[in-house]
C-alpha cells in the first residue's frame, strides 16, 4: 500500500428517538506512512468518532454504516471496518494504538500502573515472564521521561498528576511498536505546560519510532507544533485538506479562515476576540447544501442549495467551497 | 472540558404530562395512578355496599355480579371495602408524604443554605431517624402513640423526612455553587429571597421524583402496618388488614386474599412508574 | 486503617447515642400510665408507689434517661411486663434466628440480583434486559407480605403446602429448619432482589462509560477480560455500600415475614410487645435493631475502604 491508511467514504450514524441521525458523513482520508496528520474541529464535529471506528471502538448506540478503511498492517493489507473482533483484538494496542484526552480516568483506578502497563504486553505476548515485563515497562517509563520509574510502577493511577498519567499513556501506547498512534485531544486537558512538554514528547517518539500519529484536537497551536498534514472537520465532513503550511498560509475554506481568526485575535492586533457566529449544526439538522453556508460570510445562492464536492484547489490541498471549485457533490 | 452550567429540564407543567405520556411506560402509570384517584375520589358515589354493612346469607360468597369481589367472612362486600381501601391508601399516602416533604423541604434548605454548624445538627437527626429500618420505625412510632389513622399518618411521616431532606439539601447545594447565585448574594439579595425564588425552582424536579416515589413508600408502608394489625384498625377498611384476615380463609376464598393484594401491588407498582418515568424526563442525564 | 477504623467508631457514638435518646423520647409519648397498666384494677397507693420506684418513674426525666442506658450498656435491658422475664437474653437468643434468616435472605438476593443485574447491563436494551428491568420493577412494587401470602395461596392449592406450625432450630435439626426457612428467606430475598438488580444494572452501566474500559479494549483485551477483571471489579465497590443500606429494609422485613410464618425471632418479638403493650421489650428491642444496622453500614463502610484504593485513610 502506498499509504499506512486509507478510508473512503466513512459514515456512522446513530439512532435517536426513532429517527436515525448521520454523524460521519463520507469522509475520505489518507494517512501517510511515517507521518503526523492532524484532525482539527470543534466539539461535535466527528473526528473523535471517526478515530474511535477505526478501532472498532464506536460507543452504543453509534454504527458504522459506509465506507472502508484500509490499513497496512504488520501482516498486510486489512479493512479496519469488517475485520472480526478476534482479529481487531490482536491488532489493538499491537498494531494500532489510541490515548486519550483524560488521563486522569484512562487508567483502572483500582490496578496499579505495573498491572496496566504489562496487560498491554501479556495481551500480544502469551509466554513472557514476569522480570521482563518489568524490565520493558520500566524502559518504556525512561522513554516517556518518567523521573522515578520504579516509583510510579508500584502506584496507583489516584497518586500521579495528570502529566505523568498522560506519559504513562503514551509509554502503553507505544509498548508493542504500533504503525499507528491516535491521540485523541492528548493534551486538552493539561496545564499549558505539560501540554508543551506531552507534544514535544510525542514528537521526539516519532522520530525514533515508525509510527504514524493521527493528531485529533481542537487547538490549531497543537496542529502547528505537531502535524505535517492537516484535515478540518466540519459537521461530519472534511471541508479542507492539506499540508500544514499551506493550511496557515493558504487557507482556502472560509470555516478554516475563520478558525484561524479566531485563534489570531487572542494575541494579535485586533481589538475584540473574534468569534464565528452562529453555532455548528448538529446531525439531523443538516440541510441540502453547504453546511457551513448559514455561518458563511461570503455564502453565495448557490451554496445553500447544492452541496459542495471535496475537490483539489492546489496541488495536494482539497477544499469544499463553492468560492474554489464549481463541483458539486454527487 | 468546558464548564457547564447544568441545566435541569423545566419545562412547564402541561409538556411533563406530555412527554410521560408519549412512553409506554409512563403512560401506563399515569393510567394507573389515575385510576386509583378516581376510584377513591368516587367510592362513597360507585360503591355498590357500605362497607360495614354484612350480609350474614352470604358470608364468603364468590364474586358474582352482586358481590363483583365476592364477600368477606362477615359477609361484607369485598368490592366496596376495596375501593374504600384506596380511599384510606391515599389519603394516608398524601397526607404523610406532604408531613415529609414539608418538614424535608424546610429542613433541607436550612441545611443546605447555611452550612456549618446548623447543617451538621440537621444531619446528624436525620442519620439518626435513617439509622432504624423503616417500617420498625413507624410500628414503634405508633405503639407509642396509639393506633389511629392520624397517627399513622405522622408515623409515615417522619420515617420518610430524610429522604427528602437530603434530597433538597444536595439540590441546594449544587445550585449554589453556581455562578448566578453568587451574583445575586453579591449583588445583596437577602437569604430567603435568593432561597425561595432562584433556588426553588431547581430543586422542584428532583423533588417531584421524589415524592411520588415516597407516595408509593407509603401506601407500601401503611399496607405492611396495617396487614400486622398496627395502621388503619376495623372497621375502617384498609387493603393491608383485609389481606391479614384473608388468610385464615384462603383454601376456600381465594378471592379474598388476590383483590387486596392486586389493588396493593398495581397502587404501589403505578407510582413507581410514574416516578421512574418523571425521573427520565426531568433529568435524563440519569436515566440508563 | 486502625486510625480510620477507631475514628468511625468515635464518629457513631453520637449517632448511637441519638438513637437511644430517640428511643427513650419516643416511649415518653406513650399515653396514659404505665404503671396503672400493669397494676389494672388493682391498684392501691402503695403498690402504685412500690412500682413506680421499681420502675424508676419517681425521678427527673433525664436521671430515668441515663439510669436506662446505664442499664443498657451492663447489658440490662429491663424485664417483660408480660412475663417477668429479662429482654436482654431474649433478644440476643431470638436475634440469632432473625440473622439465620437475614443473611439466608442476603444470600437469595445477591444469588438473583447479581448475576442478572450484571448481565442486564452487558446486554442493554436487549430482550434480556428488559425482562430483568421488569421483574425488578416487580420486586421492588410487591411488598413481602403480599408475595407471601399470594406465594402460600398457590402453594397451598397446588401443593397442598401449609405454613410451618413449629419452629425447630438449626442446631436440633438442620434439615427441619432449612426446610422451615427456606420459603421465608426466599421472599425476603426475592423482595431485596429487586432493588439490588437496579442497583447493580446502574452501577456496571456507570462503569462501563468510563474512559478506562474504552483504554482497556485499546490495549487489546478480549471482553472477558474486559468485563469481569476491570467493568465487574469497578462496578461491584459501589455495590457493596448499596448492599449495607439494603440491609435495613432487610431487618424491617423480617418483622412481617417472621409473623406470616411465624418464626420467633426479634422482629415478632418486637411485634407481640407492641401489640402487648410489654414497653421493655419493645425498647430493648428496637433500640437493638437500630444498633445492629449502625454497626453492619459500619462493616460494610471499612470493607469498601479495603476494597477500593482511592479511598485515603485520612
Amino acid at each position: 500500500m502506498k499509504n499506512l491508511l486509507e478510508i473512503r467514504g466513512l459514515q456512522i450514524r446513530t439512532p435517536r428517538g426513532k429517527d436515525v441521525i448521520k454523524l460521519v458523513d463520507k469522509v475520505d482520508l489518507d494517512v501517510g506512512k511515517k507521518q503526523s496528520f492532524g484532525i482539527v474541529g470543534e466539539s461535535g464535529c466527528g473526528k473523535s468518532i471517526t478515530a474511535n471506528a477505526l478501532m472498532q471502538l464506536l460507543p452504543y448506540p453509534l454504527e458504522v454504516s459506509g465506507g472502508t478503511a484500509r490499513f497496512d498492517g504488520k501482516n498486510g493489507e486489512v479493512e479496519l471496518l469488517s475485520l472480526t473482533a478476534d482479529r481487531m483484538r490482536s491488532l489493538r494496542g499491537r498494531e494500532i494504538a489510541m490515548i486519550f484526552q483524560e488521563p486522569m480516568t484512562a487508567l483502572d483506578p483500582i490496578f496499579t500502573v505495573a498491572f496496566q502497563m504489562e496487560e498491554a504486553i501479556r495481551f500480544h505476548n502469551a509466554s513472557i515472564n514476569k522480570k521482563e515485563m518489568r524490565e520493558r515497562a520500566l524502559e518504556m517509563l525512561r522513554r516517556v521521561n518518567i523521573p522515578r520509574p520504579e516509583q510510579t510502577l508500584d502506584s496507583y493511577p489516584h497518586q500521579l498528576s495528570g502529566g505523568q498519567l498522560q506519559r504513562i499513556m503514551i509509554a502503553i501506547a507505544l509498548m508493542n511498536n504500533p504503525k499507528l498512534l491516535i491521540a485523541d485531544e492528548p493534551t486538552t486537558a493539561l496545564d499549558v505546560t505539560i501540554q508543551a512538554q506531552i507534544l514535544d514528547l510525542m514528537n521526539e517518539l516519532k522520530e525514533t519510532a515508525d509510527t504514524s500519529i493521527i493528531m485529533i484536537t481542537h487547538d490549531l497551536g497543537v496542529i502547528a507544533e505537531t502535524c505535517q498534514h492537516v484535515a478540518v472537520f466540519y459537521a461530519g465532513q472534511v471541508v479542507e485538506e492539506a499540508d500544514v503550511g499551506s493550511i496557515f498560509h493558504q487557507t482556502a475554506h472560509p470555516y478554516t479562515i475563520g478558525l484561524l481568526r479566531a485563534v489570531t485575535s487572542l494575541g494579535g492586533e485586533e481589538k475584540k476576540l473574534y468569534t464565528i457566529p452562529g453555532i455548528v449544526p448538529p446531525g439531523g439538522l443538516w440541510g441540502q447544501g453547504c453546511r457551513f453556508a448559514d455561518r458563511c460570510v461570503k455564502r453565495m445562492d448557490k451554496c445553500i442549495k447544492d452541496m459542495p464536492a471535496l475537490a483539489e484547489v492546489a496541488p495536494g490541498h482539497k477544499c469544499r467551497c463553492f468560492l474554489h471549485s464549481g463541483e458539486v457533490e454527487a | 472540558m468546558q464548564a457547564q452550567v447544568k441545566q435541569r429540564a423545566l419545562p412547564g407543567n402541561e409538556s411533563v404530562l406530555r412527554l410521560i405520556w408519549q412512553e409506554p411506560l409512563g403512560r401506563a402509570g399515569l393510567l394507573g395512578v389515575t385510576l386509583i384517584v378516581i376510584l377513591a375520589v368516587l367510592a362513597p358515589l360507585i360503591s355498590p355496599f357500605d362497607v360495614a354493612k354484612m350480609h350474614p346469607k352470604a358470608k364468603l360468597a364468590a364474586p358474582s355480579f352482586v358481590y363483583l369481589f365476592g364477600t368477606d367472612h362477615f359477609g361484607r362486600d369485598v368490592f366496596s371495602r376495596i375501593i374504600h381501601g384506596a380511599r384510606v391508601s391515599l389519603v394516608v399516602g398524601i397526607v404523610s408524604v406532604s408531613i415529609s416533604a414539608g418538614f424535608g423541604y424546610i429542613f433541607g434548605m436550612i441545611a443546605g443554605f447555611f452550612e456549618g454548624k446548623t447543617e451538621s445538627v440537621i444531619l446528624m437527626i436525620m442519620d439518626v431517624i435513617f439509622a432504624f429500618p423503616s417500617i420498625l420505625l413507624a410500628l414503634f412510632i405508633v405503639s407509642a402513640l396509639g393506633t389511629s389513622i392520624v397517627n399513622t399518618m405522622i408515623a409515615i411521616g417522619i420515617v420518610n423526612i430524610p429522604v427528602f431532606t437530603r434530597t433538597v439539601r444536595a439540590s441546594v447545594k449544587s445550585v449554589k455553587s453556581m455562578d448566578y447565585i453568587k451574583n445575586a448574594r453579591s449583588v445583596g439579595l437577602k437569604p430567603a429571597v435568593i432561597l425561595f425564588k432562584h433556588i426553588t425552582p431547581n430543586v422542584l424536579a428532583p423533588f417531584t421524583v421524589q415524592a411520588t416515589l415516597a407516595l408509593s413508600g407509603a401506601v407500601l408502608t401503611e399496607a405492611s402496618m396495617s396487614f400486622l394489625g398496627l395502621g388503619i384498625q376495623p372497621p375502617n377498611p384498609s387493603w393491608g388488614s383485609m389481606l391479614s384476615d384473608a388468610r385464615k380463609y384462603m383454601e376456600i376464598a381465594p378471592w379474598l386474599v388476590i383483590f387486596p393484594a392486586l389493588f396493593i401491588i398495581l397502587t404501589i407498582l403505578s407510582f413507581n412508574v410514574l416516578g421512574d418515568a418523571l425521573r427520565d424526563v426531568l433529568d435524563p442525564k440519569l436515566k440508563l | 486503617m486502625r486510625d480510620y477504623i477507631l475514628k468511625r467508631l468515635l464518629m457513631l457514638i453520637p449517632v448511637l447515642l441519638g438513637i437511644s435518646l430517640s428511643v427513650f423520647l419516643i416511649m415518653q409519648l406513650v399515653p396514659g400510665d404505665v404503671v396503672s397498666g400493669i397494676l389494672g384494677i388493682e391498684q392501691t397507693p402503695e403498690l402504685r408507689v412500690m412500682w413506680e420506684k421499681k420502675l424508676g418513674l419517681d425521678q427527673p426525666v433525664h436521671m430515668q434517661y441515663l439510669n436506662w442506658m446505664g442499664n443498657v450498656l451492663r447489658g440490662n435491658f429491663g424485664e417483660s411486663f408480660r412475663t417477668g422475664a429479662p429482654v436482654f437474653p431474649e433478644i440476643i437468643s431470638r436475634f440469632q434466628i432473625t440473622a439465620e434468616l437475614a443473611v439466608l435472605a442476603s444470600f437469595t438476593a445477591l444469588f438473583i440480583a447479581l448475576p442478572l443485574g450484571i448481565i442486564s447491563a452487558l446486554k442493554r436494551n436487549q430482550p434480556i434486559d428488559k425482562g430483568v428491568r421488569v421483574a425488578a420493577l416487580m420486586g421492588v412494587s410487591v411488598p413481602s407480605f403480599a408475595s407471601a401470602t399470594l406465594l402460600i395461596l398457590f402453594l397451598s392449592k397446588a401443593f397442598g403446602y401449609f405454613t410451618p406450625v413449629k419452629y425447630v432450630s438449626f442446631l436440633q435439626s438442620p434439615g427441619t429448619n432449612l426446610e422451615i426457612m427456606v420459603l421465608p428467606a426466599f421472599i425476603l430475598g426475592a423482595s431485596m432482589a429487586g432493588s439490588l438488580m437496579r442497583m447493580t444494572r446502574s452501577s456496571i452501566l456507570e462503569v462501563m462509560r468510563q474512559d478506562f474500559i474504552k483504554a482497556v479494549r485499546a490495549k487489546g483485551a478480549t471482553e472477558r477480560i474486559t468485563i469481569f477483571r476491570h467493568a465487574l471489579k469497578n462496578g461491584s465497590i459501589p455495590i457493596i455500600t448499596l448492599v449495607g443500606m439494603q440491609m435495613g429494609s432487610l431487618l424491617g422485613g423480617t418483622v412481617v415475614i417472621e409473623q406470616i410464618f411465624s418464626i420467633p425471632g426479634l422482629g415478632q418479638y418486637v411485634l407481640t410487645g407492641i401489640s402487648q403493650r410489654d414497653y421493655p421489650v419493645v425498647q430493648g428491642g428496637v433500640l437493638f435493631i437500630a444498633f445492629v444496622y449502625v454497626i453492619i453500614n459500619l462493616l460494610v463502610d471499612i470493607l469498601y475502604t479495603y476494597v477500593d484504593p482511592r479511598i485515603q485513610y485520612t
